[in-house]
């Protein structure tokens, strides 16, 4: 019989006690899997879009819109390679679902965000069409949205001249993400600066934020500080980021996701190494004799420790993989479901830290009970005391 | 029957300690479903309370039609009189109408040890504004001067942020304001920082209101004051409750915690019902003999079944109360903040109520009676010559 021979055959032993204990394995890697993939998205979710972009907001808050007439000024600042502006356009679906909507420049904006992939024919009949609009792949999919249609969208800021905040724009390109990260933040739409600024009854001349590419990264801290420095004192201080902060400091917003997620794996895992903890050390308990046999014939105290953690790290590896090979469909059912609002993605990041904790799991759980196995004194444990 | 039910119970749970560390897996695991529920759920109580508390039922709150926020919502000066004017309105020592038309924007504070800023509400305000929120009392300082760049601050930003505190002086638009005082209300204005609203409007270059709160002469003066207010050719406006407004912005954040809760709480609850299987089954593994031997003299199977599932009761409810205790003294009263729906942070705290408790020792109970019945009926079956005849 082979070494692994021997450990599956002492798991066979109590069929129901390993198959359960399993099954919690299984169910605490399925909740780590999914909540990491959450932390993730609000922690990391910013980490892709690089630092080659600073925005440029007015100091007191983003809400408050810069004016159109510090666009020269922020392009001839050296280092500054494109300029776009966006402004929130407050935009509401149907009775009362409010959507990710910005009114930006199209020439500007795929200068700015080459990472936004549409073929020329979008990009120009964007530049060409005044009520024109375009959308993300995913935001298209949740409302089943084609190229050509006319979408009634309101705006719960903006009333247009006649006063009426009902909307409606054309539908001229769909463009998806370079990659897969960039995929996920296809759940924006964009419509004509131009048309907005001159139909919107509150006036022209406010462009919002703005959104400058930059051509060396390197040069981020030295150009936000020449902009801010440009409006120190005057009615429109900035506040200029790089757009990583930005994002992120804008998830903070929201709350402090991370901790959550933490507390709450913190009591599944301290859960977890009872229970699986707790069974090896009652299968340690009830071989105590056999395990003097196995070092009478002449296994070391090593092997016999190793024969302990390799127990534990069965149930830690299977149940921990099983976990996790559930919880990845299950993140990309729960994406579809909300439409790519909630992007679950239990990727190969995820996947590595659930590597590391389930190696540190099987140490922790089987090292105790291992030593006590391996320490035992054959005499004293084969007379029962 | 019940004798002899309870004879066996009382024999079962006196040997808990000798099987204590299994015993513990129940405990614990059902303390960690508990603790999670009960807190997750305390934080979606705490953020509803909280802005329950701060709506009234005989304030209307008037905003452009459409709006949803205040934040997205103008009105003009014209219409700001014109609302006041209404009827239905109480009227104010002065013998004017008890109403303040005020002002939102949007200022950003640290929270402390972040370097990213937080949206947190300014509002312009006119002297009514008091009138209309009896619960706001200041603690600390004075009331703002009207004409000065002077700005009272809440409770919760105070708590919650820095640079907001007594004395300090914030920048907006190139400008300095000075915080004179300090104030509690025990709801969602705790969150904000209040100014004069003339001296807001010019500063932020703003001709306009956001907003005009009204006092009703009573809570049902607000359909008549919707007619008359909607019926008006100049002004397009959405006409509601302080109440409703504020009960409306919860739904949201109650939904995605409780979708959060209950995803969590599910495959939790699952993963503790296997635990508690497998200590059940141990524990019946344990005691086979004993069991045996008891149904040899005349024990019936009946009370061995049910002494075997109140043990995985009293174990799964123990744990309860441990995670409901857990929870409590962890978070209750935990201050937090989140965005609300004017795109600023609304501090509210933990509220770990009996309702969330009850329903946490209902989980608890449940997952005991799954845990305990599997593992009942296998003790009850198990055939006496057998069970006594293993070593």
């Amino acid at each position: 019989m082979t070494r692994t021979g021997f450990v599956l055959a002492n798991l066979g032993r109590r069929k129901t006690r390993t198959v359960l204990t399993l099954l919690s394995m299984v169910m605490a890697f399925l909740l780590f899997g999914l909540l990491q993939a959450v932390n993730v998205l609000f922690a990391a979710g910013a980490d892709f879009v690089g630092a080659t972009r600073l925005v440029t907001q007015a100091r007191v808050s983003f809400t408050q819109s810069l004016p159109m007439r510090l666009l020269p000024q922020i392009e001839s600042v050296p280092g500054v390679e494109d300029v776009m502006w966006q402004q929130w356009f407050g935009a509401v679906w149907q009775e009362n679902t409010q959507l990710i909507f910005f009114a930006a420049d199209p020439t500007r904006l795929r200068a700015v965000y080459p990472e936004y992939v549409m073929p020329d024919a979008g990009w120009k009949a964007f530049e060409e069409t005044r009520t024109g609009m375009i959308v993300g792949r995913s935001l298209a999919n949740q409302y089943g949205w084609k190229i050509g249609q006319k979408i009634p969208i309101a705006s719960n800021i903006f009333p247009q001249d006649d006063g009426s905040k009902n909307w409606a724009f054309d539908l001229v390109g769909i463009y998806d993400g370079k990659d897969a990260e960039w995929q996920r933040a296809t759940n924006v739409g964009f419509i004509n600066f131009a048309y907005f600024d001159e139909a919107n009854q509150f006036g022209s001349g406010f462009a919002g934020t703005y959104t400058l590419r930059l051509s060396d990264p390197d040069r981020a801290a030295e150009v936000a500080s020449t902009i801010d420095q440009m409006f120190e004192n005057s009615p429109d201080e900035t506040k200029t980021q790089t757009e990583k902060d930005f994002n992120l400091g804008f998830f903070k917003q929201i709350g402090d996701i991370g901790l959550i997620v933490r507390w709450i794996l913190f009591a599944v895992f301290f859960t977890l190494l009872l229970v699986v903890g707790n069974t090896i050390a009652q299968s340690v308990r009830e071989r105590i004799p056999e395990l003097a046999i196995l070092k009478t014939l002449g296994f070391s105290d090593g092997s016999v420790l190793a024969f302990v953690i390799a127990e534990a790290a069965f149930f830690c590896v299977i149940g921990g993989l099983l976990g996790l090979a559930i919880a990845t469909p299950l993140g990309i059912a729960i994406t579809n479901a909300t439409g790519g609002s909630l992007p679950v993605a239990v990727d190969l990041q995820v996947w590595l830290t659930g590597a590391a904790a389930i190696v540190l799991l099987s140490l922790a759980v089987g090292l105790l009970p291992g030593l006590r196995a391996a320490r035992l004194s054959i005499v004293d444990a084969l007379a029962g005391r | 029957m019940l004798k002899q039910a309870l004879a066996v119970t009382s024999m079962g749970l006196r040997s808990i300690p000798q099987r204590l560390g299994q015993s513990l897996v129940i405990v614990v695991g059902l303390a960690g479903v508990v603790a999670v529920f009960t807190a997750l759920l305390a934080m979606a109580a705490g953020f509803q309370s909280t802005l329950q508390a701060t709506g009234r039922a005989d304030v209307a709150l008037v905003m452009r039609g459409g709006s949803q926020a205040e934040l997205n919502s103008g009105l003009t000066r014209d219409q700001g009189t014109l609302v006041k004017q209404a009827p239905g309105i109480l009227q104010g020592e002065d013998k004017r109408p008890l109403a303040s038309a005020e002002m939102v924007v949007i200022a950003e504070l640290l929270k402390a040890g972040e370097k990213t800023g937080s949206n947190i509400t300014v509002r312009g305000v006119e002297p009514a504004a008091f009138a209309l929120r009896p619960q706001l009392k200041i603690v600390e300082g004075r009331r703002f001067e009207p004409g000065l760049r002077e700005l009272i601050v809440g409770r919760g930003v105070t708590r919650q942020f820095q640079g907001a505190g007594l004395g300090e002086t914030l920048r907006m638009r190139g400008s300095n304001w000075t915080v004179v005082g300090v104030f509690e209300s025990g709801d969602a204005n705790e969150s904000e920082l209040w100014a004069d609203v003339e001296v807001a409007q010019s500063t932020f270059n703003r001709q306009g209101y956001s907003a005009v709160r009204v006092q009703l002469e009573d809570a049902a003066g607000l359909a008549a004051l919707k007619d008359h207010l909607t019926a008006d050719p100049r002004l397009n406006v959405d006409v509601e409750s302080e109440q409703q407004y504020y009960s409306g912005q919860t739904k949201q954040f109650r939904q995605t915690i409780g979708a959060l809760a209950g995803v969590v709480t599910f495959i939790m609850a699952l993963g503790a019902t296997f635990a508690a299987l497998n200590t059940m089954y141990a524990a019946v593994g344990a005691r086979a003999r004993e069991i045996a031997t008891l149904r040899a003299i005349g024990f019936e199977g009946l009370p061995v079944v049910v002494s075997i599932m109140l043990e995985s009761l009293v174990l799964a409810l123990a744990g309860g109360l441990v995670g409901a205790v857990l929870a409590y003294v962890l978070f209750n009263n935990m201050a937090v903040s989140t965005l609300g729906a004017n795109f600023t942070q609304i501090v509210f705290s933990f509220a770990v109520t009996p309702e969330l408790v009850g329903n946490g020792l209902i989980i608890a109970v449940v997952i005991g009676m799954i845990g305990g019945f599997l593992p009942a009926l296998r003790a009850a079956r198990q055939p006496v010559t057998t069970a006594l005849r293993a070593a």
